[in-house]
């Protein structure tokens, strides 16, 4: 079972009355419990199963600008006191960081929690099994597909206190459940691997079994038997799953401690035009039940809706305390990085989009860690299906996908098929002419 | 010897018992325990942005029958605790009854020393060292405009109690030591990486002001990216220098040859034993018995001693890399590459160092033999598709190679390839092998754990360059 909120207050106060006693100005805290119960299945038949429980602590202290921070998992009161002890003989050597503090009280949360991020429904383990059986047999049912890399159902509960010397103290449980459907298919010598994955707050809300284990195996499938293009420049449709990447990395660029240490190519960029002018992204943390909603930041601030670009124009950057002091800004709420971040849909179709070009190649899986923050450029291996004349034609692979994401970012052109599966959606993208090596 | 459970609730007598009375109908299983403490000390923008101290304590009871695992694991250490996690496990595997296989290795290997690598050097002479690194990076040249520096230290000591009462255990320090400089020059900007590291207090790394070549050697990659020129795009020769890009060995066959891939027959590997899979020549291995290397390990996760293990031997395939499950499933022994990221993962077959040993060639022979293709020099992150076999990695440094000379530096490009192929496109091995300098972390299924590569200069026949230039 999860611990309640009292009992993570308690621990939350042993330590902060502990560190105030020991000398510290100012302090803060994160108690966190969850459990989390995981099915394996593989070939229709049970692998493994996984229960975890966990509890934490995180600690931080101040004197005056001083700071230092520990971590425990073991929450006995004589391990606490002695990382106490540890944490303030730290922080009275550590030396003095002019930007330290706690967040600034005014922007505390306090209001209404109705976003609905808690399901206590409880499956057991035999329903847990039968979801992802289902999902399998569903896969095995396409003729091509003959193993599987292995499906699982996962269950997570958690509950969390934040509490600092300013009086701030509120937590509040969430819960995910997933489930992922990963299957091999084989053909005239090729073997290919895919998936599909499913992760929501509330059970009703997730894939049904079927629609996972068929999505799963048209994957698999349609990458059979691919070839190797010749290198060339060629326009790319990015499918929504690879899509959404592109709105993390733009996260990652327009993120304070980034912005402040001048380690981005978007730097010097606000209200300059980033985008097109079709393009608008928001991040918003007030949507009911969604992924990434949350009603404040791990400072305790209140999270506000951001318009980040409007009209393809960088409106704002996500700031939390520390690095909105280094760049003269105030805290919106962005220490544990974006909510429900998206782009908004653009005014074409799909299928308009698939049929803009004579020749346009389909990208639906990436891999590498080809991106460059710093200075925008972007270099990733990738597979997908090449698209002649609106039609999906062959599949390509062992291939690279090049450019700079200055450029990128300026020619995407979106379809209007948004859909708030993950805590970052975008719809299908279209990239006008990149590089892509080959033979 | 005293147990990890010293402190605890529950007593060792008391976990014994539990174990054997819930393991006696299993095949295999185990109760790990673990305490590791870490600290990481961060200095970021001429500050020190933060000192964490982690002390992390829990246990992962693992049961195993046939081809299924039950595992559970917590940080509460008690006996109730641990009475429900048997509960747990024994639901799981309720329908299933095995013969527990108690036969496991013995070993007084001792790779490196069981200290304590955080207390050994004081917090103030960390920050001192860490305010030296960004000073000295600093002054190197005033295009130099960011510089992180970070020091990370590691003790682990973890425990594995069997059923019928066996106990082993193992100590297990590591250290890091990290430099990232950004340099900025006629409005572009580049870093430069480099780090070293291993199973040694940080002060057998900084002997004679060792710290200076790390700083050094990140000025000197950030410094020859700011002249770079576009990458060129399509196929082409490429010589991989020494050490760091045996990345490259890691991607494109280490991770193919983990047993779990191969008993579930995904890997594109997995019915080539015995088969020529690289040219004559090449012999790779994976051992986890160096001395003091960031990969080695005195037993594996599951207690089983590491060994040095031929995986491809002059280009024939030899040997997967075992874990105990998949050993037993595939009738062979458990290699000793059984490793988790800690309490809270379950057991996979992982690697330790994985290296191609040196060969005759030398690199200028190889750079000369190419008429227009790169010279990759280091890499950052790689990844591999293993039932395709294709792989992908970043390179860091890398420069062209036009008629038998290295020429200007080029951007970061990925390099795409396909395992099972590539290592028969290898056309001369160096006789420069050399190991990384301790960096490495193998990511799989979400669990991270250090390893260690290394390779002599290898000129490959054939690899897809992902640049802008066509």
């Amino acid at each position: 079972m999860i611990k309640d909120q009292d009992y993570l207050k308690k621990i939350a106060d042993i330590c902060l009355s502990k560190s105030k006693k020991l000398g510290s100005t100012d302090a803060s805290i994160l108690v966190q419990s969850s459990v989390s119960e995981n099915i394996n299945v593989r070939n229709k038949k049970l692998d493994g199963s996984e229960r975890s429980e966990n509890l934490g602590v995180v600690l931080t202290t101040y004197l005056g600008k001083k700071k230092s921070s520990i971590a425990s998992s073991n929450l006995k009161e004589s391990n606490l006191n002695e990382l106490v002890d540890r944490c303030i003989e730290t922080m009275k050597i550590t030396p003095e960081d002019e930007y330290n503090s706690l967040p600034d009280k005014d922007l505390h949360f306090s209001g209404l929690k109705d976003l609905d991020l808690y399901d206590e429904t409880h499956l057991s383990n035999e329903d847990k099994i039968n979801y992802i059986k289902e999902a399998e047999d569903e896969a095995f049912s396409n003729n091509k597909i003959v193993n599987t890399n292995g499906s699982g159902f996962g269950e997570n509960k958690s509950n969390f206190l934040l509490a600092n010397s300013n009086g701030f103290a509120d937590g509040y449980k969430t819960s995910q459940f997933t489930a992922y459907c990963e299957v091999v298919s084989k053909n005239n010598g090729s073997m290919e691997r895919d998936y599909e994955y499913t992760s929501k707050r509330f059970y009703n809300d997730i894939l049904k079994p079927k629609e996972l284990g068929s999505i799963a195996a048209d994957h698999a499938v349609k990458k059979l038997n691919p070839k190797k293009i010749k290198s060339e420049k060629i326009s790319l449709i990015f499918d929504k799953r690879i899509s959404k990447n592109f709105l993390s990395i733009f996260a990652s660029a327009i993120s304070s401690s980034a912005i402040a240490k001048g380690t981005t190519f978007l730097k010097d960029k606000l209200n300059h035009k980033v985008f097109n002018t079709e393009i608008n992204i928001n991040d918003r943390g007030d949507i009911k039940k969604a992924n990434g909603s949350r009603y404040f930041d791990s400072e305790g601030i209140g999270i506000i809706n951001l318009d980040l670009i409007k009209n393809g124009i960088l409106q704002d950057y996500l700031i939390d305390t520390y690095n909105g002091k280094k760049i003269n800004r105030k805290s919106n709420g962005r220490a544990s990085g974006t909510t429900n971040l998206y782009f908004e849909n653009g005014s074409k179709t799909f299928s308009e989009l698939i049929k803009s070009e004579k020749k346009l190649l389909y990208i639906k899986e990436t891999i590498g860690h080809g991106t460059n923050i710093i200075n925008g450029d972007y270099s990733v291996g990738a597979s997908g299906i090449m698209i002649e004349n609106g039609e999906f034609s062959y599949p390509v692979s062992e291939i690279t996908i090049a450019g700079n994401l200055n450029n990128i970012f300026q020619n995407i052109t979106l379809a209007d098929d948004l859909e708030f599966n993950y805590s970052t959606n975008s719809p299908t993208m279209h990239v006008e002419g990149m590089i892509v090596g080959g033979k | 010897m005293t147990s990890l459970l010293k402190n605890s609730e529950l007593s060792l007598e008391k976990a014994d018992k539990i174990v054997s009375e819930t393991l006696n109908s299993c095949d295999d299983g185990e109760l790990y325990v673990e305490d590791t403490k870490s600290e990481t000390i961060v200095l970021d923008d001429n500050k020190i942005k933060s000192s964490n101290y982690t002390s992390d304590l829990g246990y992962g009871f693992r049961a195993v029958t046939g081809d299924t695992v039950a595992y559970s694991h917590s940080n509460e250490i008690s006996e109730k605790s641990l009475k429900n996690s048997s509960d747990n496990l024994k639901s799981t595997l309720k329908n299933n009854s095995g013969t527990y296989n108690s036969e496991i290795k013995k070993t007084n290997q001792k790779l490196y020393k069981e200290i304590d690598p955080i207390e050994s050097k004081s917090m103030k002479s960390k920050i001192e060292l860490l305010n030296n690194m960004n000073e000295y990076a600093r002054s190197k040249d005033s295009s130099v405009k960011q510089v992180t520096a970070s020091l990370l230290a590691e003790k682990k000591n973890i425990e594995i109690i069997r059923s019928g009462g066996e106990l082993l255990s193992d100590n297990r320090p590591l250290v890091r030591i990290n430099m990232s400089v950004m340099v900025e020059k006629n409005g572009r900007k580049e870093t430069g990486v480099y780090g070293i590291g291993g199973r040694q207090d940080y002060d057998e790394y900084l002997k004679n002001d060792n710290w200076k070549k790390v700083c050094d050697e990140a000025f000197r990659i950030a410094n020859t990216n700011i002249e770079s020129k576009p990458s060129p795009a399509g196929e082409m020769k490429v010589v991989l220098g020494p050490g760091w890009p045996a990345i490259l060995i890691h991607e494109a066959v280490g991770h193919g040859l983990e047993g779990d891939f191969n008993r579930k027959k995904t890997s594109a590997f997995h019915d080539l034993v015995g088969k020529k899979v690289a040219s004559k020549g090449v012999t790779i291995i994976d051992d986890g018995t160096i001395d003091n290397r960031r990969g080695s390990l005195n037993i594996d996760d599951e207690g089983t001693p590491t060994e040095r293990t031929v995986l491809i031997e002059d280009g024939i395939l030899k040997n997967f890399m075992q874990d105990r499950l998949n050993a037993r499933l595939m009738n062979t022994k458990s290699t000793g590459n059984g490793r988790r990221e800690s309490y809270k993962h379950v057991v996979m077959p992982r690697m330790r160092n994985t290296i191609m040993l040196g060969g005759t060639n030398t690199q200028e022979e190889m750079i000369k033999s190419v008429d227009k293709g790169i010279f990759a020099v280091s890499f950052g992150g790689g990844q591999v598709d293993i039932t395709s076999g294709k792989f992908v990695f970043n390179c860091t440094e890398a420069y062209e190679i036009i008629n038998g000379k290295v020429g200007a530096p080029i951007k970061g490009a990925t390099l795409i390839g396909d395992g099972p192929s590539s290592l028969k496109e290898i056309l001369m091995v160096g006789n420069d092998m050399m190991l990384d300098p301790g960096i490495g972390t193998c990511g799989k299924a979400g669990q991270g754990v250090p390893v260690g590569v290394g390779q002599p200069s290898l000129l490959i026949n054939n690899m897809t360059v992902g640049g802008t230039q066509l």
